[in-house]
């Protein structure tokens, strides 16, 4: 019964709860902001324009978004067979090697349409086989996936270094990079599609890897909600007996999620390495990995929140970029600031107004109730 | 307490509740799940507050705001899942937010004194040092209702008290109970075993849908007048005339010589063998815990045995190459767990994604790998029809149903495909009379369409109404096997407790 005096009405729960704890975040934001002497409300607009006020505000806010939407999409699918992948970041970087691999391997000596589908299943063969390890631990041995993909993150930068330094480096160039990829190992940029349709668009790092990740949003849905497999999965991330009883093998449904999620993952590499740099370098994953997470607590595992939330990752980025910039009294550490607290109202805190909302929702449902009598 | 209203949203849990307690007397509270019995008893016990009416005790208004002030009052709850810490012991628990002082040695001692004084008066016989994990079921029980009664209640509310107990341990409660009452504790009895009602109580009311339906001296009302006042009409239980069981047709399952063992090595089922034959219901008694559960888990394929074979739909299975969950659906057996929640639904899952949980490769729901939505969704309003699962509606939770209903829910997909074999585990534990009513009749409408049923059930009264034949275990033992006619609740008892 005690349960039934928090249940929201859907619309309430999944409308009107995150814009409140949005606005809660941006409150104490803007208090953090006042206390160091700034005014929050220009410092607000400053954010707002820097990430949607112009063209090119708006491409890198989407740039940034596509990178969240590939390890928050990773983290919500992991999420649904009942595991916390926390291994995006490793992951993510296993992709770039992938991506690079087929790249330096086919880029010169193959066109752009046989070269970049490589490329995309490469990077999530690598992501899945570097999830699959942590995933088969879990589902055969019990040793916890959240441990192992941690201690797997550590072995890909690790991996990483060591394949730049002894193996990809490019002879004769003194930073520790791969050497850059053929024309046609690279994601063309949008500006460039534009371009060719005679839509004028400015240069900027936004490629077509953010169609690939609304395909992949797309694609987790169906996935989850709509197949066989997705069915199965589910059943297992909530009731592991029940699948047990229905005739599904957990250990199966742990590998598939880990290893769709690790797939997701990889995909950065190619929005990053493929999109961006044109070559392996050593820190293009800069803790996207571990921004997933987040991502996919504020969008509750929902592609479509995972999208939106994607979205305000991006434009905290990107805004809190312009921001640091427009403002000096307003340092990057402050943007890191209302980052955290919008993972702490949104996520941590997610279900905290919630109470006080039902509480509202009842007596004014009671009320309606009693004046219709 | 009077004229007491509680709604949550827009559910009315109480409506104009009026109930008096004798003091000193036995007072029963009956009604249906959701009839209200909880929440009333929870406003008494302060877990909620009431949005309007009046709580008096022993004439006096009182206000009870949370329940340490309902402990301050003399009022004592009982819970049907009991609130003990378990690796302490059992003098500790009862110390628990009770301590008299801040030196613990001097604290027992002197608890220690005044509880062995207690159980000297009142018969509440409870090994002290012992830790609460390492107490039978029925000895916690009696921890719980010392508890209460050192924490000074004089009025006593005891939350479906029987529901884990066995017959002897439910008798020896009831001296208990009588006993406190003649000591001048009030008692508050909630519960849905109208025959333990009418045993016990000098008082009874009946509530239905948030209202007090019945209240009446227990000497003027009998078991068939209560369920028709909680139910709101006549209701039939037991069975319907002397049904003499249709010869039994072709055995559908057999097993022979199954021993399992649990996860510490401890053996649950010790050599045993059965038979389901078409057209019967086979009742398995017993205690719960004595190995019924483990025999269910290795028929439908959910465990393997050490030893043992099985016989089923034409193959053999032997623990090397034991049955599993989804080839027990193609050789058409079925499964009503005994856990619902647990094992039977996926309780977030909405009603139709758990209504074919099980089933959900079947050509009929899947295409190519992708579900056919309209298809499960038609299926499951058509088993909510079918079933009388209330409210008929697919997409709400699973977790939003009454236990009745998740679990008319349950059998109506298990019946659906038509199994040859339907294991059933406590179909009705939890289940209010309706309901066990309408479960009862889909049963034996399965069994008359020619399937065998395996009932596993520590309700006596159940298997007494179903089975055909009825097999009785004790310590992974089969101890007995009895036709109906020679079943009586002497005999099963005696074959329950291992006395062959």
């Amino acid at each position: 019964m005690s349960a039934q005096a928090h249940e929201l009405p859907r619309w309430l729960d999944v409308g009107v709860l995150p814009v409140l704890n949005l606005v809660m975040a941006l409150a104490v934001s803007a208090g953090v902001v006042w206390l160091s002497g700034q005014d929050p409300a220009q410092a607000l607009a400053l954010l707002l324009r820097g990430a949607f006020g112009s063209t090119l505000g708006i491409s890198y806010t989407l740039y940034y978004a596509t990178t969240f939407v590939f390890t928050g999409l990773a983290v919500a699918v992991a999420y649904h067979a009942g595991l916390f992948n926390i291994g995006g970041e490793g992951q993510a970087m296993l992709g770039g090697i992938g991506t690079a691999v087929v790249a330096l391997w086919l880029g010169d000596s193959f066109p752009a349409w046989v070269v970049l589908p490589a490329m995309v299943l490469a990077s999530m063969l690598c992501g899945m086989a570097w999830a699959a390890v942590p995933g088969a631990l879990q589902a055969w041995r019990g040793s916890h996936v959240v441990i192992t993909t941690i201690m797997f993150n550590s072995l890909a930068s690790a991996f990483l270094s060591w394949l730049l330094i002894d193996v990809l480096k490019d002879p004769g160039n003194m930073t520790v990079e791969s050497r850059a990829f053929g024309p046609a190992a690279l994601v063309p940029g949008v500006h460039e599609l534009l371009a060719a349709l005679g839509v004028d668009w400015p240069r900027s790092p936004l490629n077509l890897s953010v169609l690939l990740a609304v395909a992949a949003a797309v694609g987790v849905y169906l996935w989850i909600w709509r197949s066989t497999a997705g069915y199965a999965v589910r059943a297992v991330g909530f009731a592991p007996d029940a699948a047990r009883y229905a005739g599904i093998r957990p250990p199966r449904q742990v590998m598939a999620a880990m290893a769709l999620s690790g797939a997701l993952a990889g995909l950065v590499g190619i929005n990053e390495v493929a999109g961006v740099h044109g070559r392996l370098l050593l820190d293009y994953v800069v803790g996207a990995g571990f921004a997933g997470i987040a991502v996919a607590l504020i969008g509750r595992n929902h592609p479509v929140g995972v999208v939106l939330s994607a979205l305000l990752f991006g434009a905290l980025y990107q805004g809190g970029a312009e921001l640091s910039f427009e403002m000096p009294g307003v340092s990057r550490d402050m943007v890191f600031t209302l980052q955290g607290l919008i993972v702490l109202f949104c996520g941590a805190l997610g279900q905290v107004a919630a109470p006080p909302l039902a509480r509202a929702w009842g007596v004014w449902a009671g009320m309606r109730a009693a004046r219709r009598g | 307490m009077t004229r007491i209203h509680k709604r949550f949203g827009a559910v009315q849990a109480n409506a104009d509740v009026t109930l008096r307690v004798q003091a000193g007397s036995i007072h029963g509270i009956v009604g249906e799940n959701g009839a209200g019995k909880s929440t009333l008893m929870s406003v008494l016990y302060g877990f909620y507050q009431a949005d309007s009416g009046e709580i008096a005790i022993d004439g006096r208004p009182a206000r009870i705001r949370n329940a340490r002030e309902a402990i301050a009052l003399g009022i004592g709850m009982v819970h049907q899942h009991f609130m003990l810490v378990e690796p302490f012991s059992a003098l500790d628990n009862i110390l628990l937010g009770a301590e008299p002082s801040w030196h613990l040695a001097a604290a027992r001692q002197r608890v220690r004194t005044e509880l062995q004084a207690l159980m000297q008066g009142t018969g509440l016989q409870v090994r002290l040092d012992e830790a609460v994990e390492a107490l039978p079921v029925g000895e916690r029980q009696r921890l719980e209702i010392l508890k209460a009664l050192y924490r000074g209640a004089r009025i006593l509310i005891l939350d479906e008290p029987t529901a884990v107990l066995t017959p002897a341990e439910t008798e020896t409660l009831f001296g208990t109970l009588r006993q406190l009452r003649e000591r001048g504790t009030t008692i508050l009895l909630i519960s849905h075993k109208l025959k333990e009602i009418v045993a016990l109580c000098d008082q009874v009311t009946v509530m239905r849908a948030g209202r007090v339906v019945l209240d009446t001296p227990i000497a003027q009302t009998g078991v068939d007048s209560l369920a028709e006042a909680m139910v709101g009409r006549r209701v039939q239980l037991g069975r319907a005339d002397a049904t003499v069981a249709a010869p039994a047709g072709d055995a559908l399952l057999s097993a022979s010589g199954l021993q399992a063992r649990d996860a510490h090595g401890v053996l649950r089922v010790a050599d045993v063998s059965l038979t389901l034959r078409a057209g019967e219901i086979v009742g398995v008694a017993g205690v719960s815990g004595n190995g019924q559960s483990e025999l269910l888990d290795l028929l439908a394929g959910l465990s393997v045995p050490d030893a043992g074979q099985l016989e089923l739909g034409g193959q053999r299975f032997t623990p090397g190459r034991w049955l599993s969950p989804a080839r027990a659906r193609r050789l058409r057996l079925a499964h009503v767990p005994e856990d619902r929640h647990r094992r039977g639904l996926v309780l977030p899952f909405a009603a139709w994604e758990s209504a074919v949980l099980g089933y959900h490769r079947l050509a009929r729901y899947a295409r190519r790998g992708w579900q056919r939505r309209s298809t499960m969704r038609d299926d499951t309003a058509q088993m909510m029809a079918d079933y009388d699962v209330r409210p008929p509606e697919p997409e709400l939770r699973s977790a939003h149903f009454s236990g009745g209903n998740q679990q008319k829910l349950v059998l109506a997909r298990e019946a659906l495909h038509q199994p040859q074999v339907l294991l059933v585990g406590q179909p009705t534990r939890g289940v209010d009379i309706g309901a066990i009513e309408f479960i009862h009749g889909r049963l034996r409408a399965m069994r008359d369409a020619g399937g065998a049923v395996l009932l596993v059930s520590s309700e006596l009264d159940e298997i007494l109404a179903l089975a055909d034949r009825v097999l009785v275990m004790a310590g992974g033992r089969v101890t007995g096997e009895l036709p109906i006619a020679q079943c009586s609740e002497a005999a099963l008892g005696r074959l329950m407790a291992g006395i062959a």
